[in-house]
C-alpha cells in the first residue's frame, strides 16, 4: 500500500518538499545540540524541563485523542465511525513517533537511551511510559494497517486483529495516565500533586484530539476527493464539546481545591500562571488567552446553531487546539518549576535553537501524518470508485 | 587459547564474588572451576570509615555569616571538580548557601529572630532514607547504598532529569554543557563530569572508602559532624541527644539524613 | 522483465557502494599498532591478567570494575597471588593510569587504529603527556 504515497500531484511533493526542508533545519540544529549540550536550550538548574517534555506531553494526549474514532466504532458499533477510524489510527501513529522523538532530543546522554532496557526499573514511571508509548505505537501500525489492507481488498479484516484494537481502546486512557503520573507522584512539586491530573490530561487530550481530526477531515475533503462525512464531523464535534467543558470543570476544581486551602505551595505556582509571582510573568498573557480561547470555543460548541455550521466549526476547533496547547505544551511544565522547591523564581522560555528542533520533530510527525493519511485516502478513493486516475491502470 | 580462557575465568570470578550485574559472565564464571587457580577478590579499604546509616548534623550557631561558609563550600567544590559557571541558569552546585526562609521553607514566618533571618544556611543532598530521585531514575544510576547514602553513577546516567523534577530540596544540578573549561583548578584523584549528565553531593564516598572524613566536615573547624545515625554511641547521636534540631521539609516523609541546629 | 538495464545499472552501483571501504583501503593496510609500555609497566610484568587477556578483555574489567566500585563501594582487587591494584581508572599510583602514565601511548594508538572512541576521559583526567624530549 505504501507504493500509494509515491504517486501523487505537485501540490503533495512540494508539501512533503517543503516538511524535509523544516526536518533539515531541526536536524541541524539537534547536532548542534548534541555537540554543546542541552545549554542551547532555555532551560535552566530549576526550570530543567522545557518545551520537549511539554511537546511531548501535549502530543501523547493527541495520540489518545485518537481513540475517540476507534471506541464508538468498535465498542457501541457505531457505524458511521467506519469511515474515519483509520484516520484516528494514523493520527495516533504520527503523534506517538512525535513523542518519542521529543524524549529523545530532551535527552542530556541520547547515545545511552537504551539504558533503560538494559538496566529496568520497574519503579520508575518512566520505564512505565517508555512501554505504553511503544506498545500503542506498534498496536496501531498493526491495526491502522491490517485493516486498510482489508479494506482495499474488499474483505473483512482477520480475526486476530479485534482483539488488538480491544486491548488499544484500553491502551489509549492508559498512556496519557501514565505520562500524567510522571508529574503528580512528584514530592514537592504542588502544581502536578493533584489526583485530578491524569483526568484533566485525558479531557483535554480527548478535546484536542478530535479537534485536530475535525480539522483533518475538514482539509481532507478539501484536497481529496474523499469526503470523511457531515455526520462523522458533528458526532465528533459533540465529542470535543463534552471533553472541553469536563476540562475546564477539572482546571476550576483544582483552582477551588487551590485557592480555598490557600496552602502556598500549591498556590504560588497558579499564581505565576496567571498573575505573576514576586514580578515574574512571562505566561500570563498566554495562560489568559488559553482560558479565552477554551470558553470561547465552549460557547461556540454548546450552540447548535455555530456547531453545526463547519466554517465556524473550524475555527472553534483552532482555537481550542490553540487553548488546550498553551495550557499543556506551555504552562503546565514550566507552571510546576516556578516556583522552584526553594521558592525562587526562574523563569522559563524557550530559545530558537529549542524552537526550531521543536519545530523539526513536528514537520516529522506532519511527514508520517501526510505519508499515511494520502495512502488512506487513496484506498477510501479507490473501493468508492470516485478515482478515476484508476481506469488508466 | 585455553590459557587466555582461563584468565577470562579468572576476569569474570569477580561477578561469582556476588556484583550480579552482568549474569552471562556468571555463566562463565560458574562453568569452569578451576580449583588450583587463585582465585582474584575484590573488597575494600580496611582504612574505610563505615555506617550503617550515615547522618550529618550541622551546628548553624557557630556560622555567622556567608564567609563562614564560603571555605567549605569551596573546599567541596574544589575536590569534586564542581565546575564554576558564568550563566547562573547552567550552575552546578553540591554544597551552597540560602536564606531560612528559603532552606526551611515549611517553618518560615516573618517575625523569626534576626540571627535566624539574617543567617546563611548550609544546603546539599540530603541523603534520603527514602529518597524520591532514586525512585524516579529509569536507569537505576541513582541509587540508595546499603549505608544511607545516595550515589550517582556518572557512567549510567542518561540525563533524563526525571530525578530533577523528583527531588524536593532542589539537591541536583545538570550538566548543561561541558564543565572541563569552567573548572579552574582540576583535581586529578577525581573525575569531572561530561556534558548531558546529572550530578549532586556524594557524601564524599570516595573520601570516606579511603578513612577519610567528608571535605565539609574537615573545612567546617567542628561545626559539621557526620556520623552513624544508627549507632546510639555516635557523635552525631549524642548531638542530635543534647540539642534540638530540624530537618528541610520532614513533611514530606522522604527521611532526610542531614540535621540543622538552630 | 520490464526496465532490466535500469536494474543491473542500479545493482552495479549497489555493489560498488557496499564494497567501497574494501577497495578505497586496498593496498593501504597498515599493521595493528603496539602500545607502548611504560618503564613502570614493563617493570612489573604483569596487570591484573596477563596481557593476552587484558588485550581482548580490558573494556569488559573496566566495566565490571566500575559498577564494583561506584555501586559496591569495593575498591581493592586483589589478583590472588598477592598482588593488589587500586581499581580505578585515573586516582593514584596503584591505577589504571598510575603505571600507564602515557594516554598517547598506551591507549589512543590502538583505540585510533580500532576507530574506536571510549568516553572515559570526557570525565576522567589523563595523567599529563611527557614531552617527546623528556621521553629520549
Amino acid at each position: 500500500m505504501l507504493e500509494l504515497a509515491l504517486k501523487g500531484d505537485k501540490k503533495y511533493w512540494g508539501w512533503v518538499i517543503a516538511l524535509l526542508a523544516v526536518i533539515g533545519v531541526g536536524f541541524a540544529v539537534y547536532l548542534k545540540q548534541l555537540d554543546f549540550g542541552l545549554g542551547i536550550t532555555g532551560m535552566s538548574r530549576d526550570v530543567s524541563w522545557g518545551f520537549y517534555i511539554a511537546q511531548f506531553t501535549f502530543l501523547v494526549g493527541v495520540a489518545a485523542g485518537g481513540v475517540m474514532v476507534v471506541l464508538p466504532k468498535y465498542l457501541h458499533d457505531y457505524k458511521a465511525f467506519g469511515r474515519i477510524t483509520i484516520l484516528g489510527e494514523f493520527l495516533a501513529i504520527a503523534a506517538v513517533t512525535m513523542c518519542l522523538l521529543f524524549i529523545i532530543a530532551d535527552l542530556g546522554q541520547p547515545m545511552r537511551a537504551f539504558n533503560v532496557i538494559l538496566y529496568p526499573t520497574p519503579g520508575s514511571v518512566l520505564f512505565w511510559d517508555m512501554i505504553v508509548l511503544n506498545g500503542y505505537l506498534f498496536l496501531n501500525i498493526v491495526i491502522g494497517w491490517n485493516v486498510l489492507e482489508a479494506e482495499r481488498n474488499n474483505i473483512h479484516y482477520a480475526k486476530w486483529v479485534k482483539p488488538l484494537i480491544i486491548t488499544s481502546i484500553v491502551w489509549a486512557p492508559a498512556i496519557h495516565t501514565v505520562t500524567a503520573f510522571l508529574y503528580c507522584g512528584l514530592p514537592g512539586r504542588g502544581f502536578w500533586m493533584t489526583a485530578i491530573l491524569a483526568p484533566r490530561f485525558l479531557a483535554s487530550a480527548f478535546a484536542a484530539g478530535p479537534a485536530l481530526l475535525i480539522l483533518l477531515c475538514l482539509i481532507i475533503r478539501k484536497v481529496t476527493k474523499f469526503d470523511p462525512g457531515k455526520e462523522q464531523i458533528q458526532s465528533l464535534a459533540k465529542i470535543v464539546t463534552y471533553a472541553i467543558i469536563i476540562n475546564v470543570f477539572f482546571l476550576l476544581c483544582e483552582v477551588f481545591v487551590v485557592f480555598y486551602s490557600r496552602i502556598p505551595s500549591h498556590m504560588s505556582h497558579l499564581q505565576y500562571l496567571f498573575a505573576g509571582l514576586h514580578g515574574h510573568g512571562a505566561l500570563v498573557p498566554w495562560m489568559w488567552t488559553s482560558m479565552a480561547f477554551m470558553a470561547t470555543s465552549i460557547v461556540l460548541l454548546v450552540i447548535p446553531a455555530t456547531r453545526k455550521h463547519e466554517g465556524v466549526l473550524a475555527f472553534t476547533c483552532v482555537i481550542l487546539f490553540l487553548g488546550t496547547w498553551i495550557d499543556k505544551g506551555m504552562g503546565m511544565i514550566s507552571g510546576g518549576f516556578v516556583p522552584n522547591p526553594l521558592h525562587h523564581v526562574t523563569e522559563y522560555m524557550p530559545t530558537l535553537p529549542e524552537i526550531l528542533i521543536t519545530l523539526g520533530v513536528y514537520a516529522t510527525g506532519i511527514l508520517i501524518l501526510t505519508i499515511l493519511f494520502k495512502v488512506a485516502v487513496n484506498v477510501k478513493e479507490e473501493v468508492s470508485g470516485v478515482t478515476d486516475s484508476c481506469e488508466s491502470c | 587459547m585455553e590459557n587466555s580462557r582461563r584468565s577470562f575465568l579468572k576476569v569474570a570470578g569477580i561477578t561469582a564474588l556476588g556484583i550480579g550485574t552482568k549474569p552471562v559472565l556468571d555463566v562463565f564464571a560458574s562453568s569452569g572451576g578451576h580449583g588450583e587457580e587463585p582465585k582474584p577478590e575484590v573488597y575494600s579499604n580496611e582504612k574505610a570509615l563505615t555506617a550503617e546509616k550515615w547522618g550529618m548534623v550541622i551546628d548553624t550557631t557557630k556560622f555567622h555569616s556567608a564567609e563562614d561558609l564560603a571555605p567549605i563550600i569551596e573546599a567541596c567544590h574544589k575536590i569534586h571538580n564542581v565546575p564554576d559557571l558564568p550563566d547562573s541558569k547552567h550552575e552546578i552546585m553540591w554544597l551552597w548557601e540560602d536564606e531560612y526562609k528559603h532552606v526551611f521553607t515549611h517553618r518560615e514566618h516573618e517575625l523569626i529572630n534576626d540571627r535566624i533571618k539574617h543567617l546563611p544556611f548550609l544546603v546539599l543532598c540530603n541523603h534520603c532514607e527514602k529518597p524520591a530521585c532514586v525512585r524516579a531514575c529509569p536507569t537505576k544510576a541513582t541509587f540508595k547504598r546499603d549505608d544511607g547514602i545516595v550515589l550517582m553513577d556518572f557512567h549510567r546516567c542518561i540525563g533524563c532529569r526525571f530525578c530533577m523534577a523528583a527531588c524536593p530540596y532542589g539537591s541536583r544540578s545538570f550538566n548543561f554543557r561541558d564543565p572541563r573549561p569552567f573548572i579552574k583548578e582540576e583535581n586529578k584523584e577525581f573525575p569531572t563530569r561530561m556534558k548531558g549528565v546529572v550530578e549532586k553531593c556524594n557524601f564524599c564516598a570516595e573520601r570516606l572508602a579511603v578513612g577519610k572524613m567528608p571535605a565539609c566536615v574537615e573545612a567546617s573547624n567542628g561545626a559539621i559532624t557526620v556520623g552513624d545515625l544508627d549507632d546510639p554511641e555516635s557523635e552525631v547521636r549524642e548531638l542530635l541527644r543534647t540539642n534540638y534540631t530540624i530537618r528541610r521539609k520532614p513533611d514530606l516523609g522522604a527521611g532526610p539524613s542531614v540535621y540543622y541546629i538552630v | 522483465m520490464y526496465d532490466k538495464n535500469k536494474i543491473v545499472a542500479g545493482l552495479v552501483i549497489f555493489v560498488a557502494i557496499v564494497t567501497f571501504p574494501f577497495w578505497y583501503n586496498l593496498g593501504n593496510a597498515s599493521s595493528a599498532p603496539e602500545p607502548k609500555l611504560s618503564e613502570k609497566a614493563k617493570a612489573a610484568k604483569e596487570c591484573v591478567v596477563p596481557k593476552e587477556s587484558m588485550k581482548s578483555e580490558h573494556m569488559r574489567i573496566l566495566d565490571l570494575w566500575r559498577d564494583t566500585v561506584v555501586r559496591d563501594a569495593n575498591r581493592i582487587y586483589n589478583t590472588g597471588k598477592g598482588k593488589t591494584f587500586n581499581m580505578s581508572l585515573s586516582t593514584g599510583e596503584e591505577s589504571c593510569t598510575g603505571c600507564h602514565d602515557n594516554k598517547a601511548e598506551f591507549c589512543d594508538k590502538c583505540h585510533n587504529y580500532a576507530s574506536v572512541d571510549p568516553y572515559c576521559w570526557d570525565c576522567h583526567i589523563a595523567p599529563k603527556e611527557k614531552k617527546p624530549e623528556e621521553n629520549k
